[in-house]
């Protein structure tokens, strides 16, 4: 009896604090999200959906059935009426949640791994909305939309993982879909670059969003200091630390422009966002990426 | 103790330590700062980067350097520096102590002393025996040698005396001691007669080495008389720099208390400074003595007992229609005649009168108005001398005739006589010499003197008594009479040239002078004294301190001629026949002469020989080295970033060290920011003493009553203040707290009639003399004395023990007792009105009175109520739960002061009886 008692409460508590962070982040996200006004969302050309496109002269093979007769009766020839291609999008995202996505400069303690989660939640809500399919990596399903989807990936974006770095996986990416490459990329580039490579040869066209603290950037450092990584596996010893900032600054900037050049390589697109500014930037961003590779 | 220079070390073998301090470096430069251990995403992006500079693997050198210092300072502070330490002989012999005790050890005696006990508690240490004497204080038995400690029991007996040494003496002493010594000679630095015989006597014994203090010395001259007041000359030698003091005159007011009666401050150098203070007459007839401030040396004052004195004489003459004609004035030749002698005045009656003089001169006036007679006759009988001639108006009126006059000696007969006249017989009449009662004996009479007019006394039975002189024919000239203490003179004839010649010569002139009195300003001289016997009345202690003479023995006049201050004469006042002479310390010959020793003396570091404990300073010293260490490692190891953190912690030492610097409190210097201060809110005030401790302590006593008040009562009182009664400005306060010190200095006129001011218009002076621990049972304390020596001139009305029903007792809380930090001492306040009948059935009587403007205590509150700035009580009282009950109601005690200051007698009003019955219980 009291065993189960115990074990339900132990359960219950359990299940709070993994809970906890979502409605948080769900608030956050949401919020983040209606900042962004949906615009048109539509395939520029005919097909399956709602809204009207064109008329154009029915030819041979169309069935009699799919004849406007109004428009039809207003002139001799006859009109068949198409509607705009509404197709769903799928979108793959990937958030890097890696120990080395835990570190964090700031007073109030945002980490880079809050804020590329917060992004990643906020654009699966806005890609929801216009009506995509959204899934993330972690959940190993295919791209599917409605709240479900929603709650599934804020719970997946609450468990973190205790790698030292983060690495994406392209294999399960549908063709023709959208990618999302959420991380610091401080880690090996090697299964970035295969993720990417495997992607684009599957037709896939993404981005590489690049989420850095401000240490990272500036890297503000004097004296004797042991560095060592988040996940605690590689450290660093030195003796005036200030000496190394401009060789350091040097291989950051290394970093990013061979992550640029392999976004270019494959169509991509990439940027480097800091978690002290506005997570809207990064937001607006993303989405403007998103919408402009739809053409 | 090894020395270096001018620092000894106590524990030197601890000096060793510093040989480490090489090793320290070595392996301190070896081991680098720690280091931090921070996490970072970007290590990846570091791996491989290399130190470009190796150096850095080690401590910076003057980080080191930092670090050896504090150590070194570490080392050297435990190893018990001293800065001119004294030089320990081995001496383990026989040893002579000798102090001057002059007067002009007399400033610094209590430092003397305290150098002898020192002296003496090596010598104790050593096991020395130890012949101590004062030089001017030596026993009848000689000099012997006894174990120190013995001497240093009787040290705090050791006074010093208001003369010089017997030198002669001293070293007759000095030769008939038993066993050789070396001997340690505490001069005063000024030379005596016969110091050189003394010093032979002690070189003949052992080694003499002497301790003196460089410093001025001050001493002040016989005072003369000039037309704007008095002049005297200031001696000083020793020190460097010129040195401002004030001399002043002091002697009795009118209502007989003490008082400085003028000043005059001025700036002295080495030698002798004339010295002028401006005295008025009447004041200069009032100065007793002379003294420069706050030197306490029996050289530094003056005792002028009598010599100053100069009778007053007022002169009035009846209408005299011939007045304007000088020869023929009845006053001309009394003015002439007192003129060299005294001080003359002339007026209207009223105006003379209240002018106190000596001697009123009545010249041919017959009748005085009503009130005039009895003004007369009660300053007469109060011991003036009315001086009276007759004149045709005397002899026309019928004064006298019937009865004796009060203000005539004797009765007269109606017309008076005229002789070798015209119309009658016989030939003008001489004088007969003075009889040897009268107080003309021993004048001699001129043969040219003759009389042709008088007015004649009645025969009478007591008129043999009354005359002091007479003509030839025994008809009585001069008469007197007694009047309460005073006395009646009537010189039967004008006292102008009319009826006689007796005003044109000499002998009229001595009369006077014999008659009004007493000194003039030859009395001074010594010749005056011989065959007399002088008792002393007042004796100068060393410290210029005027005693009772107690049982001196009197001094024949002729060796108080030649006298100088000493044991057996000592200064002081004497009282001769007719008046007081003063014997001084300093005379008219003497001079100031430094002490000059020959080179086989050893002088004695006597200005350094204050040990100073280096060990805090080297303590400091280190401290401070580790605490810029520690912003110095901050900085290389990268924790701190420099003008963020460091900076912020630099500002914080500077202030940290700017509060340990003492501060000065008092900031009053602009009259008008003190009253607003004062006045912008209730304050409570206390009399600023000068001494610091006792000032804080009423500050953060009265702190304490206001946080208690604004705690308990609607009162709300601002930080209390202190005020300079010299200066400040009183009126805004309600209450001032006067807690006595020893050291407190007489207050100056001014400033007794701004405390007078101030407690008629409803101020209060609160005197606590803080030694209700000692003052019960009406025993006479030094702090009990000093109240009373400062209080002497307020206008403190009579004063009672609080009575039972005092208002005092139950303005906010109901009280009996009024502890402070001691219990049971009275405190006494104004006396109620006697009036008051205790009604039966009420608990106390209706005393509608004023609020008492002086409350007197000894039970020390202002330390019961002081607590710190942070509220935690300052001092102890009591013991234990007891002791805090006792501050409680110490602070009830407060609490029912101060509203007793702010509401009067409010709480005696009847209308609150029922109620205060009821709480009562009753």
């Amino acid at each position: 009896m009291s065993d189960i008692t115990a074990a339900s409460r132990h359960l219950r508590a359990k299940a709070e604090q993994i809970s906890d962070p979502l409605p948080d982040l769900l608030a956050k996200a949401d919020q983040l999200a209606r900042t962004l006004m949906m615009g048109g969302h539509g395939r520029r050309r005919a097909g399956n959906g709602s809204e009207f496109w064109q008329y154009r002269p029915a030819e041979a093979g169309d069935p009699a059935r799919s004849i406007d007769w109004r428009r039809s009766g207003q002139s001799d020839g006859f009109f068949v009426r198409e509607q705009e291609w509404q197709a769903a999008q799928s979108v793959h995202l990937w958030c890097d949640q890696s120990a080395s996505m835990q570190f964090s400069s700031l007073k109030d303690h945002t980490t880079k791994r809050d804020r590329a989660g917060l992004l990643t939640m906020a654009l699966s809500i806005l890609l929801m909305n216009g009506g995509e399919r959204v899934t993330l990596d972690a959940l190993g399903i295919p791209p599917r939309s409605g709240t479900q989807q929603l709650r599934r990936i804020a719970q997946a974006l609450c468990a973190p993982q205790n790698e030292e770095h983060g690495r994406p996986d392209a294999a399960p990416y549908l063709p023709k879909a959208r990618s999302v490459m959420m991380s610091d990329f401080l880690g090996p580039l090697d299964g970035v670059e295969a993720a990417v490579a495997l992607a684009s040869e599957r037709g896939i066209r993404g981005v590489l969003f690049q989420v850095l603290d401000p240490a990272e950037e500036t890297f503000p450092y004097q004296g004797r200091t042991v560095f060592t990584s988040m996940g605690g596996g590689v450290s660093h010893e030195t003796l005036r630390a200030g000496d190394l900032k401009a060789r350091y600054l040097e291989r950051l900037a290394a970093r990013k422009d061979a992550l640029q050049n392999l976004a270019r390589h494959a169509g991509w697109q990439f940027t480097s966002h800091h978690t002290d500014t506005p997570a809207r930037v990064g937001l607006l961003w993303l989405f403007q990426a998103l919408e402009g590779g739809a053409h | 103790m090894w020395t270096i220079g001018p620092i000894g070390f106590a524990a030197p073998w601890l000096l060793w330590a510093l040989v480490v301090l090489p090793l320290l470096w070595l392996l301190l430069r070896a081991v680098p700062p720690a280091p931090k251990r921070l996490r970072f995403a970007g290590v990846a992006l570091l791996l491989g980067l290399n130190d470009t500079d190796a150096q850095a693997a080690r401590t910076p050198w003057w980080v080191m350097l930092l670090r050896m210092g504090a150590v070194a300072m570490l080392i050297l502070a435990f190893s018990g520096p001293v800065l001119n330490p004294r030089a320990e002989s081995d001496d383990t012999g026989p040893l002579i102590v000798m102090a001057d005790g002059t007067w002009a050890d007399a400033p610094i005696w209590s430092a003397q002393i305290s150098r002898i006990d020192d002296i003496l508690e090596r010598a104790e240490r050593r096991g020395r025996l130890v012949a101590f004497v004062v030089a001017t204080d030596v026993l009848a038995g000689g000099l012997h040698f006894k174990p120190a400690r013995d001497w240093r029991e009787t040290l705090t007996g050791a006074t010093p005396a208001a003369y010089a040494p017997n030198g002669a003496d001293l070293a007759q002493a000095i030769t008939a001691l038993d066993r050789d010594a070396n001997t340690i000679w505490l001069s005063s630095g000024v030379d005596f007669d016969g110091r050189k015989d003394v010093l032979a006597a002690l070189e003949a014994k052992g080694r003499v080495s002497i301790l003196e203090l460089k410093r001025p010395i001050f001493a002040l001259g016989p005072v003369s008389r000039t037309q704007q007041g008095v002049s005297t000359v200031v001696h000083r030698i020793g020190g460097l720099d010129a040195v401002e003091i004030a001399v002043s005159a002091l002697g009795p007011d009118p209502s007989g208390v003490e008082r400085v009666l003028g000043q005059t401050s001025l700036t002295v150098d080495v030698g002798e400074t004339v010295v002028n203070i401006a005295l008025r007459t009447e004041l200069r007839n009032r100065v007793t003595r002379f003294e420069i401030e706050n030197i306490r040396s029996a050289a530094a004052v003056q005792l002028v007992a009598d010599r100053l004195k100069r009778p007053e004489v007022a002169l009035i003459a009846g209408a005299n229609e011939d007045s304007s004609v000088d020869l023929l004035s009845h006053l001309h030749y009394l003015r002439a005649a007192f003129g060299g002698i005294s001080d003359v005045i002339e007026g209207e009656f009223g105006d003379l009168i209240a002018a106190n003089p000596d001697v009123i001169v009545l010249a041919d006036v017959a009748r005085l108005a009503g009130g005039e007679a009895a003004a007369l006759l009660d300053w007469t009988t109060k011991g003036g001398l009315l001086l009276r001639f007759a004149g045709p108006k005397l002899a026309a009126s019928n004064v006298a005739r019937d009865g004796v006059d009060p203000l005539l000696p004797v009765r007269l007969r109606a017309g008076g006589r005229t002789i070798g006249g015209a119309m009658s017989w016989g030939a003008p009449k001489g004088l007969r010499p003075f009889a040897e009662t009268s107080p003309f004996y021993g004048l001699e009479v001129p043969s040219d003197v003759s009389v042709s007019a008088q007015v004649m006394a009645q025969p009478d039975p007591e008129l043999a008594t009354r005359v002091i002189a007479t003509l030839v024919d025994g008809t009585p000239l001069v008469t007197r009479k007694p009047v309460g203490q005073g006395q009646v003179v009537l010189f039967h004839v004008t006292a102008n040239a009319q009826w006689s010649t007796l005003p044109l010569s000499g002998v009229f002139v001595s009369m006077l002078q014999r008659l009004t009195a007493v000194s003039n300003n030859h009395g001074g001289d010594a010749d005056d004294v011989s065959g007399q016997t002088l008792s002393p009345i007042a004796v100068l202690d060393g410290f210029g301190q005027v005693q009772d003479a107690g049982l001196q023995t009197s001094v024949a006049g002729d060796v108080f001629a030649t006298a100088r201050a000493s044991k057996a004469t000592p200064a002081g006042i004497y009282q001769a026949v007719q008046r007081a002479v003063a014997l001084n310390v300093f005379t008219a010959s003497d001079r100031l002469e430094p002490a000059l020793w020959p080179a086989s003396v050893q002088m004695l570091g006597s200005q350094d020989t204050d040990e100073v404990a280096m060990k805090p300073v080297f303590l400091s010293a280190a401290l401070l080295a580790l605490a810029l260490d520690l912003l110095a490692t901050l900085m290389v190891t990268g924790r701190v970033v420099f003008g963020r953190t460091a900076g912020g912690l630099a500002g914080g030492l500077i202030v940290a060290i700017g509060l340990m610097a003492p501060q000065n409190t008092r900031a009053q210097d602009d009259p008008d920011a003190f009253l607003r201060v004062a006045s912008s809110e209730l304050t409570l005030a206390y009399v600023l003493t000068g001494d610091e401790e006792v000032d804080a302590i009423s500050r953060q006593g009265l702190l304490g009553l206001s946080q208690t008040l604004a705690l308990r009562t609607s009162v709300e009182p601002s930080a209390p203040m202190g005020v300079d009664v010299e200066t400040d400005p009183l009126g805004v306060f309600p209450i001032l707290y006067w807690p006595m010190t020893p050291s407190q200095k007489a207050l100056s006129a001014e400033s007794y009639a701004k405390l007078n001011a101030y407690m008629r218009s409803g101020g209060m002076i609160f005197f606590d003399t803080r030694d209700g621990d000692i003052s019960q049972f009406g025993r006479e304390t030094p702090l009990g004395v000093k109240l009373r020596d400062i209080a002497y001139a307020l206008d403190v009305p009579p004063l009672e023990p609080v009575p039972q029903d005092h208002v005092l007792t139950r303005t906010f809380y109901l009280l009996q007792g009024f502890p402070g930090r001691y219990v049971g001492a009275d405190i006494w306040v104004q006396k109620s009105a006697t009036s008051a009948q205790e009604i039966k059935g009420m608990p106390f009587r209706d005393l509608n009175d004023n609020v008492s403007p002086v409350i007197i205590g000894a039970n020390d509150w202002a330390s019961a109520w002081a607590v710190t700035d942070d509220g935690r009580a300052l001092r102890p009282v009591g013991r234990g739960y007891g002791g805090e009950r006792q501050r409680e109601m110490a602070y009830r005690f407060g609490v029912n002061l101060i509203l007793y200051v702010l509401t009067g007698s409010y709480k005696s009003d009847q209308v609150h009886v029922p109620a205060l019955l009821e709480r009562l219980g009753e």
